[in-house]
């Protein structure tokens, strides 16, 4: 690299050699602060979870003594452990899948269109930029309510949206497609927008109707979105936690808790910290088993590109 | 194809105006309710008007209820932890794609093994951590957790590896330092990246609720969404006109900031959104 300066050290004010250690200097201190909170706050924190996993530790960090696995074993023959993680999976599957595909529909739909383009990036995209709480709260208060809630009185049903236990998990998938969707959306858009006009154009001349130049020129080339989105989604679901815990507190009956809910309880409000690391720790691998796969396909992605 | 009017234009224009009207509803019901009179907002069969339009809900909000101060702690929180974010992943990532250092191969493998960690499953050693620290009801505990975020410290680094060389030499052959190549050239010719990651930190941070809502116990230390939530479980009791009033108060500023700044919010999440593509 430092071969290529072509300024001779003559006319210079300083010499090739300095301008070599130029390069070299003060890289650390360069990663040096973000290397302290990241030490600090993400590096540690997991390793002391594990350790705190494996130990009986409660909320005041009193009776720290190591048990081994315990915690593990318990974990897995613990029916609520199991129940809460089998919620989790559930609301992954339900979620993801209209995540996806209502996110493509509606890019499809808004990049085909040539009116008003900010009119519909704001209505589908708005809804993702409110904070959870608002999400929960409006959705609580005003939208799922039997009797006065806007779904209700709009469609003239009847639902118990939060109050039955088969009907809570899909008002669940239901305000968290509405919520979310809006990202999907436009990272499907933005892909859109990348694909070379000249392909459509090309297969124009060729006489390719719309439905023929989507299945065989769009879809295709969405292919390695499609990828990374899924795995972003699945990412994301696994980790819910914020709108369950503030409409239905994981009920009735337990029927929407989803596992970060049940480590929260058995740790900040059964004051088991122990206890609840080995359940985060348990949603940690099964999420790092869905990261190596990102990476795989970053990488692919990347190959692909180069 | 070049026809404004075409009649699949048309049907494409219905279906994109249903579907906005059924998402945009939700929201337009909250603002619905906070305008109506408080007697009138659970009012049957269901009227998107009161008998008159008030602010009367929001006048009480404001004056009695937490919610400036929440939004105050949100945005002082949000607004360091974008800077602290975006200044110290920028100079991490410029020393990892333009410098070397000993262990520094090992260093960004550990970095980048961190993007795998999510925050939600370091809740109770972080909490313990905080506990130990005394940082518990501070914003700072709310804070440095959130500027740990090796994400940002990638697409940044893959962002400043693709930089010309040609600039940083012809200044160091100048005379200038390190600080002041970076500081001086580098960051001003990052600045479409640097926009992007800060949008996407501050919509992040801005909403965050799991980790502030463990932290802070203290309503005078709560950000908006974990002060909201605690609102709707205690004090206001059934009055569905203010909690919609602190609802669209809550909502408000993202959708404000989202119409003046579409383009570059679009741009920040798709980009930082798919990881630095």
């Amino acid at each position: 690299m430092t071969a290529t300066v072509a300024a001779p050290a003559a006319t210079a004010p300083v010499s090739q050699i300095q301008v070599r250690r130029r390069w070299t200097q003060h890289g650390l201190l360069f990663v040096a602060p973000f290397l302290l909170i990241y030490v600090v706050f993400l590096v540690w924190p997991t390793v002391l979870g594990f350790r705190m996993s494996l130990s009986s530790v409660n909320i005041a960090g009193g009776n720290n003594e190591l048990v081994g696995f315990a915690n593990y074993a318990e974990a897995f023959s613990d029916p609520r452990m199991w129940h809460s993680l089998w919620n989790t999976l559930v609301f992954t599957v339900l979620s993801t899948i209209p995540l996806v595909l209502l996110g493509l529909a509606f890019a499809l739909l808004v990049h085909n269109l040539r009116f008003l383009q900010w009119l519909w990036r704001l209505s589908f995209f708005g809804p993702f930029l409110l904070p959870s709480a608002v999400i929960a709260v409006l959705w609580l208060q005003m939208i799922y309510p039997p009797d006065y809630g806007l779904l209700n009185g709009t469609l003239g049903t009847h639902v118990l949206w939060l109050g039955d236990p088969d009907v809570a998990m899909w008002s669940m998938v239901l305000t968290t497609v509405w919520w979310t969707v809006g990202f999907n959306f436009l990272l499907y858009l933005a892909a859109l927008q990348s694909i070379p006009q000249h392909l459509y154009d090309a297969a124009a001349i060729d006489g390719a109707t719309a439905w023929t130049k989507l299945r065989s020129i769009t879809l295709p080339l969405l292919g390695r979105t499609t990828g990374l989105i899924v795995v972003l989604q699945l990412l994301a679901s696994l980790k819910v936690f914020d709108q369950i815990y503030l409409m239905t507190n994981g009920g009735p009956e337990e029927a929407t808790r989803p596992i970060i809910e049940y480590a929260y309880e058995v740790g900040f409000s059964g004051y088991r910290i122990g206890y609840a690391s080995a359940i985060t720790y348990i949603l940690f691998v099964l999420i790092v088993i869905v990261s190596l796969g990102q990476l795989r396909l970053l990488r692919k992605r990347e190959e692909a590109l180069s | 194809m070049t026809k404004r009017f075409s009649p699949s234009q048309i049907i494409l224009l219905v279906i994109a105006a249903a579907l906005a009207i059924v998402w945009i509803a939700p929201i337009a019901w909250a603002v619905a309710t906070s305008l109506k009179p408080e007697a009138e907002t659970t009012k049957l069969p269901l009227q998107w008007f009161g008998s008159e339009l008030t602010l009367d809900a929001y006048r009480l909000v404001l004056a009695t209820g937490g919610i400036v101060k929440w939004a105050i702690n949100s945005t002082v929180t949000a607004v360091v932890v974008t800077f602290m974010t975006v200044l110290f992943s920028a100079m991490a990532a410029y020393g990892f794609a333009r410098t070397q250092f000993r262990g520094q191969r090992v260093l960004l493998v550990v970095i980048l093994a961190g993007i795998m960690v999510p925050p939600q499953v370091l809740i109770a050693p972080l909490f313990a951590e905080m506990v130990s620290f005394g940082l518990v009801d501070t914003w700072w505990s709310i804070i440095l957790p959130q500027v740990a975020a090796p994400l940002i410290v990638y697409i940044l680094y893959k962002f400043f590896q693709d930089v010309p060389l040609e600039l940083e030499q012809a200044a160091f052959v100048d005379g200038a330092g390190r600080w002041r190549v970076f500081f001086t050239i580098v960051l001003p010719l990052s600045r479409p990246v640097l926009a992007a990651v800060s949008i996407f930190t501050f919509i992040t941070t801005w909403n965050n609720f799991l980790w502030p809502f463990l932290v802070s116990t203290d309503p005078n230390t709560m950000t908006l969404p974990v002060g909201l939530a605690n609102v709707v479980q205690g004090t206001f009791g059934l009055r569905y006109a203010q909690i919609m009033a602190s609802v669209v108060l809550a909502g408000l500023p993202l959708l404000v900031v989202f119409v003046l700044f579409q383009r570059q919010i679009i741009r920040g999440v798709a980009h930082t959104g798919l990881a630095g593509q």
